[in-house]
This record gives structure tokens, sequence and C-alpha cells, in this order.
């Protein structure tokens, strides 16, 4: 598929938005039917958006991502389009307003083509806890694409759209990046506005870009990110400039190769990161091998304050102002009778896992142990960061399993985020960029972690990696 | 501290998250929550005293805007979504019984 740049660019020049749609309804209608990507198409809305940009560039608009075909992760708000979080609680709600990441796209010319499906509410690393079916990774239909943003990472490895938009709250974005063999960014927490975004643990919970290179994924967040002041956690800056700073390399920087980023990964993967901590070493970077033993205590906490935000998040869904309802003899029954029928198991799993971490008597032990936890990670994260520019490791531990493999036991699907939950837990941004091939031949994913608003430095690191790859 | 939970315990939480759950449902999440609960011994087992919880990753602080009115969402486009609706309002089955 044709770059975003590329299609801005010829946009830009003349060429009409409506090619764009037709050539991505077409990529869609080719496949989806197989791979369940998109929960929803919205072929006239897109074709009535090509339309709209066609008449900007006309009048003389300068759109950064004109006719820029996109997929929506189904947790984003859009206004009188479906927006389910691929739950059956919310089956057939049209959201009255639209998210701020949303309206920056159609802001600059992007076309959203529809909505993409995603574990249930986001809790999930396979999209197998979708209620609408899973979808299946495009590079081999046999395993999983990752999750929970599981639609978005396969719209842009079937190339169905050249961007898409996902959601981390524990790897979310990057580990089904990695599963894909595509780019994805979780940027620093409050950057990009949450405003329409639907909650699952909204101290961790990030939006970020899926796309086929690191230039489009930058591109992308640059369009989305910035202060909005519907989002009370939005950070007060502007928008960071990132692909005027993608050539910037790696020369002087200094770079972390983290034990605890890579041991209990695979040897194909662990073979993966040390081949890529080589090309930044030729390319002028200083690699400093690192051990952060408190990296490893992130999955208990994680799993801990993630289902206890959530508990409280989708208490909302009772029945009364919005999707399912199930009558009851009383509010109460009817409450019961809705959040019983409406969730799958992995949510109720974490709501009541949430419910008794917080719950009296169990509060000290449980989440108040697992903030202090949080803590402990942000310092560790501080004092390498003391001493290093950005962070190096493996995404996840192996390439993309296969359907049903981790399902019986949930603890198995959890440490599959055990490389990505520390970055969410420090609000800190991190980046998967494709680099080498595993077991049947399947791609795998690096990772690359920095501090707070690191991201233009980070990108340029992956931009060193993508060119890297390519010459190979 | 123990880890393991009763199947009391879960009945009892899912009863607060207002859920329902079958005899087998039951058996399955105490034994898969025992088993969540249990990786989370590494973390319990720490002395963190003096340690600062962490909720948010940059603090939050209150933000304010100046007193003005402005536009606010359409009530009866959120109306429109809602399960039951009476008079501009969202309608819940009865909440208070007969008298007796």
């Amino acid at each position: 598929m044709t770059s975003a740049h590329d299609i801005a660019a010829r946009v830009a020049a003349g060429s009409s938005a409506t090619t764009e749609v037709e050539t991505s309804l077409t990529a869609i209608s080719q496949r989806n039917a197989e791979l369940n990507v998109f929960l929803y198409v919205d072929e006239e809305g897109a074709r009535a958006a090509a339309h709209q940009v066609d008449e900007r560039i006309a009048r003389g608009e300068k759109l950064p991502l004109a006719g820029v075909p996109v997929a929506l992760k189904d947790n984003l708000c859009t206004e009188g389009i479906p927006t389910t979080c691929s739950s059956k609680i919310l089956e057939g709600w049209r959201p009255p307003y639209t998210a701020t990441v949303v309206e920056r796209l159609l802001a600059a010319g992007a076309i959203p083509m529809g909505k993409t499906n995603l574990d249930e509410f986001a809790m999930g690393s396979s999209t197998e806890n979708s209620a609408f079916g899973p979808t299946l990774n495009p590079l081999d239909p046999r395993r999983v694409p990752g999750g929970s943003s599981g639609g978005s990472a396969a719209a842009i490895a079937a190339g169905m759209t050249p961007i898409s938009l996902g959601s981390d709250t524990g790897g979310s974005i990057r580990q089904p990046a990695a599963l894909c063999g595509v780019v994805g960014i979780k940027p620093t927490y409050g950057l990009v506005s949450r405003y329409g975004v639907i909650a699952f643990a909204s101290s961790l919970d990030q939006v970020g870009p899926f796309a086929a290179n690191v230039a489009d994924a930058a591109l992308t967040l640059e369009v989305i990110a910035g202060h909005d002041r519907m989002d009370s956690t939005s950070l007060p800056e502007t928008s960071p400039s990132l692909v005027a700073h993608l050539k910037d390399g790696v020369a002087g920087r200094r770079v972390g190769y983290v034990k605890e980023l890579v041991d209990g990964s695979d040897p194909d993967v662990a073979a993966a990161v040390a081949a890529a901590v080589e090309v930044l070493r030729a390319q002028g970077a200083t690699i400093v091998e690192m051990s952060i033993p408190e990296l490893q205590l992130g999955l208990s906490a994680y799993y801990l304050i993630a289902p206890a935000e959530a508990s409280s998040n989708l208490a909302r869904y009772d029945g009364v102002r919005f999707g399912l309802r199930v009558d009851g003899d009383d509010v109460a029954g009817m409450n019961e009778a809705t959040r019983t029928a409406g969730f799958g198991a992995e949510v109720k799993r974490r709501i009541m896992l949430g419910t008794y971490a917080l719950s009296a008597g169990y509060f000290d032990a449980y989440y108040g142990q697992a903030l202090k936890v949080r803590t402990l990670t942000i310092n560790a994260f501080q004092k390498a960061y003391a001493d290093v520019d950005f962070l190096i490791g493996a995404t996840t531990p192996s390439v993309a399993f296969p359907f049903g493999s981790k399902t019986k036991d949930p603890m198995a699907m959890y440490l599959n985020d055990v490389f990505t939950i520390p970055s969410n837990l420090a609000g800190d941004p991190a980046v998967s960029v494709p680099f080498g091939r595993g077991e049947a031949n399947l791609p795998i994913g690096v990772q690359l972690l920095g501090p707070g608003r690191s991201e233009a430095g980070l990108l340029a690191a992956a931009q060193v990696l993508e060119d890297a790859e390519r010459a190979r | 501290m123990s880890s393991r939970l009763t199947r009391e315990d879960v009945a009892k939480v899912a009863a607060l998250a207002r859920l329902r759950l079958s005899d087998e449902e039951l058996d399955l999440f105490t034994e898969q929550l025992s088993k969540i609960l249990g990786h989370a011994d590494d973390m319990a087992a720490l002395d963190l005293t003096g340690v600062a919880a962490t909720a948010h990753p940059f603090g939050l602080i209150n933000i304010v805007r100046p007193d003005v009115v402005t536009p606010s969402l359409n009530r009866d486009a959120f109306l429109s979504q809602a399960p039951d609706v009476q008079d501009f309002r969202f309608a819940v089955p009865r909440i208070v019984g007969e008298a007796p």
C-alpha cells in the first residue's frame, strides 16, 4: 500500500481523495470477511469525506493527511457511528459526540474508513476476547494479531489502510504492532487527548498510531497530539515536531540494553534485539548493558492497578443511560441482569479482581502495595535515564502465537505484556518497530523506551532500525 | 496475607460488582483469580515502608476555567441512546417497593 506521506502529497497536488478511498474499500472487501479486521465499514461516510477533502484542497487548504484512509479502534467515539468496544453491552450504541483524536484526523484531511476489532474493553492480548469473534493475523491466519488493538494493527498488515489508531494501557498498541510486523507508538501519558476514548484504566490509557513505516506513524502522532481542554489530564504543550527529526540518527546517543526487557523471550526474539543493538552501535550510539530488576514487578502491579481502575470505570454500564438493558425486578436486579448478559468472561474477571483489590481489608495489601511498586518503577526508570538517553528491549516474548494457545490460562496471556507494561506505569513513551524475523518467518518487534516527551529521539532511533532492516 | 480466595469471597465480590455467576463460573473464577493474586505475592512480600504511592504518572491537579456559560452537548442526542426515557429523563424500574 502507498504510504500516508505519498497519498497526502498526491492528493495535495490535485489527485482525487476518492481514488484513495476506493482503493482502501477494495482492499477491505477482499479480506475483511476472512480476517474480521473491521467491525463496521463506513463506506458512505468515507466517500462523503473524500469529496470534502477534494473541495478543501481546491480551496487551497494545506492538509497534512489529505485523503489518507485511517482505521479507528472501536473504543474511540464517533458521532452517529456504532462504537462497541467489542462488547455486547454497547452493541448498537451510537455516540452523541466524537473523540478529539478523530476530530483532529478529520481536520488534517484523513478519512476514517470504519471501526476495528479489539479485545472487549481493550482487555486482552489477542482479540480472542472480542464479543464479535477474533481478528486473524493477516500474515498467518492461524495465529492471533495480538491485542487489544489487534484490528488496527491487522488493518495495516493487510494493506487496508496506511495508518490507524489504537490505545495502549499495558501494551495494546506495541504488542499487536510487533505481532503484525508494523510500527506502533505508545506516546507519553497526556500527550494525546483521551476525550471520547472509552475508559479502561484512566491513569494508564493512551491513544497512539500504527503505520507501515516510522515516518507515517510520526506524522499521524503529530496530527493527534497536543493539548485538549476537554481532557483534564492533557499536557499543556502543543504537538511536538517529530517528522522533522526522523533523520537525526543515534550518533552520540547512549542506549541502555536492558536485561529484564529481554530475559524470558524466545531465542529468535532475543537474537533480533541483539542485532538491533549492533545496528545502533554501528550508527554511533554507545551501548550500556543494564539491569533494572524493578521492571519485573511491573506485571504484578499492573494486574491490580488496571483492574482496580476498570472496576470503577465499568460501573457506568448499568443499563440506565446507554447500551444494553436486561430487565429485572428492581433497579439492582436490572443492573445485575444487564451486566451479567453484557460482559464477557475476561471483563468479568478483571472487574472482580479490581473490586477485590479495592475492598475493605485487602486495599492496603493489594492496591496500596501496587501503587508503591509503581513508584519503584518510576524511580528505576529515572535512575536509568540519568545515565542513558533511551532503552532497548523486546516488545513481546515471542512472535504471533496460535489461536487458543493461551486462552485457558489468564496468567499465560498476561505474561505477554511483561515488557510493555513498565512504560504505562511510568507514563513514558515507547515504540515498537519491526526488526528481523523469527519462527515461521514471522516478524519480531524491537521496543525503544524513553523518558516522558522523548518521542522525537525514539522515532529517530526507530528510523535507524527501519533503514537497516530495509537494507538487509 | 493469604492470596487464596474462597468461593464465598468470589460470590461476595461478584455481588458487589453486580454480576451473577453460575456454579461453574464460581469454580472457574475462584481458581483463576486465586492464581492471579498468587502472582502478586512477589510484590506483597516486599517491605515498602516509606515508599510513596503513585496513583497517577504526573500527579493530578485541579484544572479550572473562567466561570462562563459555554455550549454543552445536546440533551436529546444523549437521551436517544438510552434504553428507556420518560419526559426527558432516564427511566428505570421502580426503586421503592409498595407500601405495606
